[in-house]
Order: C-alpha cells, then sequence, then structure tokens
C-alpha cells in the first residue's frame, strides 16, 4: 500500500497525467464560468457536447474520425518538438502530402494493398519534403523554424488550392467543386465502423505513434534527437551532428503531417478536396503539447480534440449555445496546458500552505 | 540587545527522501564572519535558504536579534535586514549597475518619476563606506564576474542587510578577486556587518573567518575558531575520515611515453571571432598528466573544444596516431578514443533532463553494445552498464532512472567520469575536473586521474588552480594569450616563476618591467 502510494507520489508518469487532468478540469470550469456569464445553460451545453460526441454510434463515428488526422499532426508536432523546434507547419505539410496522395492513388492503378501503400508513401514522402526545407533553411541558415514552416503553410494550402480549382492541372472536370479525381478503389482505406467514416486511417495513425514512440525512446537516432532538444551543446559534445538532426527532425515531422492528408484522401474524401481540413493542423499543435510532447498521449489528446469538434457541432445544433464555445474550451485547455507553471504554482501554493 | 544578530536552533528541514537538516543549532554572533564548510549536499545552502525564508522549515526557531520566528518569507527577512548573495547572481544583465541595486525599491521624484541620480549617490556612498568600488552606470553584463558579486553584496546593504549570506562567493572568482573581497569582507565587519560564508575550501575559510561550522550530512559536527584549526582538521571534519593530498608522480619510463596526440600550431577562433588560440604546439604522451597553468580566459575553454572536435580550427593540424582529426567533429574525435571531461557539466557534460541511464551513453551511443544497429537500442545494457558506473565510482542516487540536474555536482561529475574512462581512451582531455566540488570529490577526481596515467593514458589536465596544476602534473604547459609560452617541469619550478609565466607570457619581459619600475 505505501509502495503504491509512494509510487503515485514520486512517479513522473503520473505526476504528469495528474496536471494534464487538472489542466483540463480547470479548463472546463473557467468554461463554465464563461457560459454562465453569457446566459446559456450549463447542464444543457455539456449534456450535448457529450451527445455530439460519445452519444451513439455515429457521435463515437464523428469523433474517431476527426481525432485520425490529430492523432497523426499532434506525433508531428511532437515529434520536432522533441527535438527542440517547432513545427507549425502541420496544416501545410497535410494539404501536400494529402495532394500527392490523392494524385498517386487516382492517376497509378496498382493491386490492392499495394496501392494503398503507394499512396501513403507518396504523402508521406511528400510531407516530408515540406518539412525538410524549412529543416534545411534552419540547419544551413539559421532561418527560424517557426516563421518557414507557418509560411510554408499558407504557399501549400494555396498551390494545392490552385492545382484542384476549375482549369488547374489536377480539376475533376466532371464537378464544379475544387477537388481532383476520385481515387482507385484499389487504393482506398476500408471503412471499419459503417456507417461512420471512420477508417483504417485511425489504424495507420496508432501504428504511427508506436513507431513514433519506438523511434523516440529504443533508437540510437531518437535518442540523439531527444538530446539535441534537450541540451544542443551536450548534444554536440556526444557527437551528434546536431544541424543534420534538425532537418530529419522536420523532415520526420513533415512526413507525419502528409500521412495525416493522406489519411484523409484515402479513408475520408477518397479524393483531394480544397479546404478539406477544418484546421486539423493547427490542432496537432495543441494536440502535441496536451499530450505533454509523448505519443501514447497524443492519442488521447486527439480524442479529446475530436470529442471537442464533433460535441461542439451538436451544441450549434441543439441551440445550447455557440458552436464556437467548443473552440474556447479547446483554447482554455492549451492555455492551462502551456502554462504549467500556473498550475505547478497553485500546487506548491497548497503545499507550502499545509508544510 | 542580544549578543547574537542571528540564532538558529535546531532546525529541522526535509526533503521527500532526505533529511537535509537535521536539528542544527548555529549561532551567528554581531560583526562575525563566520564559516559554513561542509560537502556538498551537507545542508549548507539548505539552513542559509531556511535563514532567507525560501525554506519553511519543518522544525525548529529562528531567532534573529533576539526575536524568535518559525518561519517567514525572503521578503520578510529581507525585512529583518538578511541580505543574501547566491551562487548564481540574480542580476538583470541588461540593466546598469544602478537599475539593479533599486529593482523592486526605485526611488522617486514627487512620487512618480524615477530618481536615477539619488540611487547612484546612494550606490557611490555605500561603495566608498564598504570599499566595494562599483561603476553604478555600467551595464551588469559588461562587468567581470567579481564586480557582479560586488553589485550583489551593494544591493543586499541598499536593502538594509546588516547580516550577508554569501554562498560560495569564492567559487567564481580569480585569485585576485577573492583578495578584494577579503578586504571588502574586513571592511563590512569594522561596520558591524554579520557575514555567513558558504564554501568548501578549506584554506579560505581559515584565512576569512572568524569561526567555522562544519556540517556534515545534515548534522553540525562542531564550532571551531578558525585561528585555532587547521585545513586538516576541518578536511577530517567535513570528510570523517583522514584525507590525503599527496599525489605520487608517474613512475613510467621515457621509453614508455610515447606521443598519442601532437597539436601542431593549432589555432581557433573564441565565440566572439577574435583568434583565441594562435599557434598551439602539444605534444600529449602515454602515461602522462600534461597541465595547462594559466590564468583564465588565456585560450584554456577554446583549447579544450578545439582538442575534442567541439570548435573548428581555423589553422594548424592535430594527430592522434596516424589519424589527422583536423576539421572533423566531435563524432571523429570520439571514434579516435578522445574522452573529454568538459569544464561545464550542465551545458556540455550531461542532458540535464535526461536521466542518468540515457547520460550514461551520452557520446557512445553509437558503440556496438549499446546499439547493435540503427534501429535497436539495448535497453538492459544500457541500465546495466549504468549500474556498473554508480558502483564502481560511486554516483550516490536513488536510481538509474534519476534525472541528472537531481544529483550534486560531485556526483554529476563521478557519472562523467565514470562514463569517459571506461572508453578506455588513448586521451583524456580534462577541463576543470574538480571545480565546484568539495574535498571529497576533489581527491577522488584527481585520483582517477592518475589511475589513467597509470594505465598508460595521456592525460590533459586544464585547471585555474595552480596548486592542482603542480601536484598532479608530469609536466606543465603554460598558457597566455592563446600560446603555450614555456613547458616545464614541475619539480624544477615553483608557484613564483609559473605566476610570472602566466601573468607576463615570459620571465625576461617582467624582468625588465621590475627594473623599469
Amino acid at each position: 500500500m505505501r509502495a503504491i502510494l509512494r509510487f503515485l507520489k514520486e512517479s513522473t508518469f503520473v505526476r504528469e497525467t495528474g496536471i494534464t487532468l487538472l489542466s483540463i478540469s480547470l479548463a472546463f470550469g473557467v468554461g463554465c464560468i464563461i457560459l454562465w456569464a453569457g446566459g446559456y445553460s450549463i447542464p444543457a451545453v455539456f449534456a450535448n457536447l457529450w451527445k455530439g460526441a460519445f452519444g451513439d454510434k455515429l457521435a463515437i463515428g464523428q469523433t474517431l474520425t476527426k481525432a485520425t488526422p490529430i492523432i497523426l499532426t499532434s506525433l508531428s508536432f511532437l515529434l520536432a518538438f522533441r527535438c527542440g523546434l517547432f513545427n507549425i507547419g502541420a496544416e501545410g505539410q497535410m494539404y501536400i502530402g494529402a495532394i500527392a496522395t490523392a494524385v498517386v492513388a487516382a492517376q497509378l492503378h496498382l493491386p490492392a494493398v499495394l496501392h494503398v501503400i503507394v499512396s501513403l508513401a507518396a504523402g508521406g514522402l511528400a510531407g516530408a519534403f515540406w518539412g525538410w526545407i524549412p529543416g534545411y533553411l534552419k540547419a544551413k541558415r539559421g532561418v527560424n523554424e517557426f516563421v518557414t514552416t507557418m509560411m510554408l503553410s499558407y504557399v501549400a494550402i494555396g498551390l494545392t488550392d490552385y492545382l484542384v480549382a476549375p482549369r488547374g492541372p489536377l480539376h475533376d472536370p466532371k464537378y464544379m467543386a475544387n477537388q481532383t479525381a476520385r481515387v482507385d478503389f484499389t487504393a482506398m482505406l476500408p471503412r471499419i465502423m459503417k456507417p461512420t467514416q471512420v477508417s483504417w486511417a485511425i489504424v495507420v495513425a496508432v501504428v504511427a505513434v508506436i513507431l513514433v514512440w519506438y523511434y523516440l525512446f529504443r533508437t540510437p537516432s531518437g535518442y540523439e534527437l531527444r538530446a539535441v532538444g534537450q541540451s544542443p551543446t551536450a548534444a554536440e559534445y556526444g557527437g551528434v551532428r546536431v544541424r543534420r538532426k534538425m532537418i530529419l527532425a522536420l523532415s520526420l515531422a513533415g512526413l507525419l503531417a502528409g500521412l495525416a492528408g493522406a489519411g484523409e484522401v484515402l479513408g475520408t474524401h477518397f479524393r483531394f478536396v480544397d479546404g478539406f481540413s477544418p484546421g486539423y493542423g493547427w490542432d496537432g499543435i495543441a494536440g502535441g503539447l496536451i499530450a505533454r510532447a509523448h505519443p501514447v498521449g497524443a492519442i488521447f489528446a486527439a480524442l479529446l480534440m475530436g470529442a471537442l469538434r464533433a460535441g461542439g457541432m451538436q451544441v450549434q445544433r441543439s441551440g445550447a449555445a455557440p458552436g464556437d464555445i467548443a473552440a474556447v474550451l479547446q483554447g482554455l485547455v492549451i492555455f492551462f496546458i502551456i502554462a504549467p507553471t500556473l498550475v505547478r504554482m497553485l500546487i506548491r501554493w497548497r503545499r507550502r500552505r499545509s508544510g | 540587545m542580544s549578543e547574537f544578530a542571528v540564532e538558529l536552533k535546531g532546525i529541522v528541514k526535509r526533503f521527500p527522501g532526505v533529511v537535509a537538516n537535521n536539528g542544527i543549532d548555529f549561532s551567528l554572533m554581531r560583526g562575525e564572519t563566520h564559516g559554513l564548510l561542509g560537502e556538498n549536499g551537507a545542508g549548507k545552502t539548505v539552513l542559509m535558504s531556511v535563514l532567507y525564508g525560501l525554506y519553511y522549515p519543518d522544525g525548529g526557531q529562528i531567532v534573529i536579534n533576539g526575536t524568535p520566528h518559525r518561519h517567514y518569507r525572503p521578503a520578510r527577512a529581507i525585512g529583518l535586514g538578511i541580505g543574501m548573495v547566491h551562487q548564481h547572481f540574480m542580476l538583470v544583465p541588461r540593466l546598469t549597475v544602478a537599475e539593479n541595486i533599486m529593482l523592486g525599491q526605485e526611488p522617486t521624484k514627487s512620487g512618480v518619476l524615477l530618481d536615477r541620480e539619488q540611487a547612484i549617490r546612494k550606490i557611490e556612498a555605500f561603495a566608498e563606506q564598504y570599499g566595494l568600488p562599483v561603476d553604478p552606470r555600467a551595464r551588469v553584463e559588461q562587468l567581470p564576474v567579481g564586480e557582479q558579486q560586488r553589485v550583489e553584496i551593494i544591493k543586499a546593504l541598499y536593502r538594509g542587510a546588516d547580516t550577508l549570506i554569501l554562498d560560495e562567493p569564492t567559487a567564481v572568482l580569480t585569485e585576485q578577486e577573492v583578495e578584494s573581497l577579503c578586504e571588502a569582507l574586513e571592511k563590512l565587519k569594522s561596520e558591524g556587518k554579520s557575514t555567513v560564508l558558504i564554501t568548501h575550501k578549506l584554506r579560505e575559510a581559515i584565512t576569512m573567518c572568524d569561526r567555522i561550522t562544519v556540517l556534515r550530512k545534515g548534522e553540525v559536527i562542531g564550532t571551531v575558531p578558525a585561528k585555532e584549526t587547521s585545513e586538516r582538521q576541518l578536511a577530517e571534519m567535513m570528510v570523517g575520515r583522514d584525507v590525503v593530498f599527496t599525489v605520487k608522480r608517474g613512475e613510467a619510463t621515457a621509453e614508455e611515453k610515447a606521443t598519442v596526440m601532437a597539436v601542431e600550431d593549432v589555432r581557433a577562433c573564441d565565440d566572439r571571432g577574435l583568434e583565441a588560440l594562435r599557434g598551439i604546439d602539444l605534444e600529449l604522451r602515454s602515461h602522462e598528466i600534461l597541465g595547462i597553468a594559466g590564468v583564465q580566459g588565456n585560450g584554456q575553454a577554446e583549447l579544450a573544444e578545439a582538442l575534442t572536435g567541439l570548435r573548428p580550427t581555423t589553422g594548424g593540424r592535430i594527430r592522434v596516431g596516424e589519424h589527422v582529426l583536423t576539421g572533423r567533429g566531435a563524432r571523429d574525435y570520439i571514434e579516435a578514443g578522445i574522452a573529454h571531461i568538459p569544464s561545464d557539466r550542465h551545458l556540455r557534460g550531461l542532458v540535464m533532463e535526461f536521466s542518468l541511464r540515457e547520460n550514461s551513453i551520452l557520446g557512445r551511443n553509437r558503440e556496438a553494445r549499446f546499439s547493435p544497429g540503427p534501429f535497436w537500442q539495448r535497453q538492459r545494457v544500457m541500465t546495466r552498464f549504468t549500474r556498473e558506473i554508480i558502483d564502481a565510482f560511486g554516483v550516490k542516487t536513488p536510481s538509474t532512472a534519476t534525472q541528472a540536474k537531481n544529483l550534486s555536482g560531485g556526483n554529476q561529475q563521478r557519472l562523467i567520469i565514470g562514463r569517459e574512462v571506461t572508453k578506455d581512451p588513448c586521451v583524456i582531455v580534462a577541463a576543470q575536473p574538480t571545480r565546484g566540488l568539495d574535498v571529497g570529490g576533489i581527491e577522488y577526481v584527481r585520483e582517477q586521474l592518475l589511475k589513467m596515467r597509470d594505465l598508460g593514458a595521456a592525460v590533459l589536465l586544464i585547471s585555474m588552480d595552480l596548486d592542482e596544476v603542480l601536484m598532479v602534473s608530469d609536466r606543465i604547459a603554460v598558457i597566455y594569450a592563446g600560446q603555450i609560452v614555456a613547458v616545464k617541469d614541475p619539480d624544477e619550478t615553483d608557484r613564483h616563476e609559473l605566476g610570472q609565466l602566466m601573468l607576463s607570457g615570459s620571465l625576461s619581459t617582467d624582468a625588465r618591467k621590475e627594473e623599469s619600475a
């Protein structure tokens, strides 16, 4: 019994999880105050939030569908973060990955399983290229990756928009909408929870979580990447080629975001649709932070974000409050996560009073 | 009025898993300089943090000027006339001296406008009165460490401190700066201020203090008048056993001393791009410790980095055996068998957030025993290896999963040495390996270097501590303005001669100066 108590008290895992849960509770608490101040019914809002996120099979399907790309973009953010870098550009890397996947999946004609793999790889590699550019600039010229990744996002969104617009080279002439042709059946990721849109993409995402975890914590290269993130000078001392590592980290981050786009194309829309992402790439930043940069945490963070997105829609439909309340809650959660100092201060304050 | 400025009675302070202070009694008389001596982790800093209000004690009483208190916050401590100068200065580098000192207590004109001139006048008065020369208008970032420390002391006095706590004040100072600090302390004493000096340097405690209290493992071992004690007695009190400081020279024959690393005309720039190494020539031989003596800032830091591949060279050649390493990166130096005990443990030697297990393979993680393939790291081998280092090098730690930042400086250094020494290196570059360590730690590090020498490694010892260089080295090279100006046999030279070389680069010019003077 005492051993368990000591484990609970001293384990960093328990502490980190505890702080995260506390932050989420605080966010919901402050959310309640905002709802109350706005004159909305707090029980009605939360009931609808729950209903929209987990109420029935369709709701759960919505949550999972939205969580899938966020898992990957969260991984994208946290992998770069582990190397001490800010990848703000997952959104753009995802668009580039999506368009590359859409092209390969529709234009190449391959046998079933192989076609999926090749299409996923195309998306991943295209995203990796989009991450490699800021990595290269950072390593060779010291350009701040925060700015370049974000700027390249807008380049990617604009570029893909042009490609699929009417008279653009990849536009599907059968429709007016800005989108590419439908992908081959052989390239589609099968749905696994009909009638919802949940597909094998979620399996791809979970496998990516395991691989990223393994890479970071069980390979020499991942070890070096984390060393660079914690202390570039000590990593250099340890013989790590710091600049190369940074390029690698941003490329891998791009690859993961590209996979998110590939999953959306092959599992959800079956084509590249302009504006397909409601901001999954940006959600990844929040997801990576909520996960406290741990790959396994990315699953839970993405589920939370997916649930907020799905539940927010139901809140809007029900009229209990504007759907934006979900965005407010999301913002509050991030606020309290990023302000761990604040939360730690609260804890210390209590200890001091009791001690 | 009580004769004591401060009395601590039965102070107890516990941290999870440790009792840092276990019923400590300590008294500070008015106008006294009192040394608080102990090894790292003995509880000196914790005790003084309790006095300064940074920690609430779990038991005991703090009596200040005869008034008892249970605990208080630092703001109250300042109000009670207690000032603390921390080991790491709490100054804003971009602000001027005056701005730093008045920070939080800015004097104003008509209640709104900042009255800088008034502050400057007041600071100048303090500087004059206590013999602490500072320039109130200079920016802190441009000041040498010694002057920054004076700023900290004046800051405490400015806030009305009667009792000063100095945490390891000499750790960062040069020999000359230590002397002027000594004088300042005398002056403070004559003005009736009381000072607690936290230190683990025996000689300084004896010369600077009136009484000395020795702590070990959170308890008071004894309080002795400085005049009636000796370094040997204090060392024994601190460590709990007799400490031996004498060293045996290497017994290897000239034939055994083959040149392992040849440094020819090496040049390199410092961080500002100025040439810091201006043609260094050195030969590192096996079975030998080559000591580098010099005043800080003559290129020692750059030399250590250039010889380990961490700093690009702009000229010359570094050769290990047949391999020319010039122009290569740190990884190639590591693979050539060069071990490095860096001067900065926090910045270079360890990843502070990493566990001991992860730190024990820093720079070694590509070795086949730890990583047989690019996607394979053998966790159990790592853990076992860390255990071996912990046991063989006496690293005190709760577990292999503990973060490096939670170890004391001495234990961090033991971990680094364990890691570097077990590489079986042919060259060891040890940059200030005993800096910031306590007596036991220093003794241990020196023993390890000697042991490596006897096993045949070529050791380069860069140290600011001339006594250390004289004691441990088999040959001594003096570095001055980025060049090696002399190589001496330690048995045929002395502090005086080396000191001249260190300060002026040669003996003759110095003699000329003396003549003209």
